[in-house]
């Protein structure tokens, strides 16, 4: 099980707390589909991401960039057993989706990076630290149903 | 994946651009690798102050990204241009080159914090580009 300290719980909570989902959702799937182009291959049906332009206006995938962030908050909601939260959508990537487990990092990168652009300096070191624990733990769990 | 000549120019203007803030990004982005990445600190063990930010990191970022800069004026030919620090890197410091990576993920981070409106994706991924070439550049001489 993973252990939290108060410290990792806050700094995760509060930078939750600052972000508007739509808002970082669709900078975040598009930046990753924009600096690793071969995580397009799971979007083919969401129309035109022919250049950086028409990713950053595509509606459908700022629709799913939303989606991400709302699946990112039910870890947030149950910190402590997170593996489990996750089996359904674990299941959802590898059997559904087919997803290359390696490409959630590629996406957590990302979300960190976009998170880092909206607060500055306030993304302390320990913070940072924090957050990409929380999106490792994240990763693991989605990767744990795939066989 | 190599840069292609826009992606070069790229880079460079970035670079320049921020290139009056460059020892904070270096002594931020060495902070952050050592707090973010803990096992990083076994390179640095015999500093006496290994806070991250205390003097011998600050200045350990400043050297760090006066080499990035000296990779960019290289651009074009970033193996041969960096055949000294590579050897630095392989014969005497043998730093894994895992954490190649691992402090590029730092300085994209610090960019992002202090250029938010700079740092665009388009601009994010020459520069994640350049700096894999970078790490690629440094393994040149390990084996």
């Amino acid at each position: 099980m993973v252990e939290w300290t108060d410290k990792e719980r806050a700094a995760i909570s509060d930078i939750f707390s600052k972000l508007d989902y739509d808002e970082v959702g669709q900078k975040c799937l598009s930046r990753c589909l924009i600096v690793y182009p071969w995580t397009q291959r799971y979007f083919g049906a969401f129309g035109n991401l022919y250049n950086a332009e028409a990713i950053m206006n595509n509606p459908l995938i700022a629709k799913h960039g939303t989606t991400v962030l709302r699946g990112l908050e039910r870890a947030l909601n149950n910190m402590d057993d997170i593996k489990n939260t996750y089996a359904e959508l674990s299941v959802l990537h590898s059997e559904k989706l087919h997803v290359d487990p390696d490409n959630f990092k590629l996406l957590s990168d990302c979300l960190t990076i976009v998170i880092a652009a909206k607060m500055g300096t306030t993304f302390t070191p320990e913070y940072q630290a924090s957050f990409q624990k929380f999106l490792s733990v994240v990763v693991s769990a989605l990767g744990k149903q795939y066989h | 994946m190599s840069l292609s000549a826009k992606e070069k120019v790229i880079v460079k203007d970035f670079f320049e651009k921020v290139s009056t803030r460059s020892d904070e990004i270096g002594a931020e982005a060495l902070a952050r690798l050592i707090v973010v990445y803990p096992q990083t600190k076994s390179y640095f063990a015999h500093w006496k102050d290994l806070s991250p930010k205390g003097a011998p990191v600050r200045k350990h970022g400043i050297t760090v990204m006066g080499g990035v800069y000296e990779a960019v004026s290289k651009i074009d030919d970033l193996a041969g241009g960096l055949l000294t620090l590579s050897e630095l890197h392989a014969f005497m410091l043998r730093v894994d080159p895992v954490n190649f990576k691992i402090l590029s993920h730092c300085i994209l981070v610090v960019l992002s914090m202090l250029f938010a409106e700079e740092f665009t994706p388009q601009i994010h991924v020459a520069v994640d580009k350049f700096l894999a070439l970078l790490a690629l550049a440094l393994s040149e001489k390990y084996r």
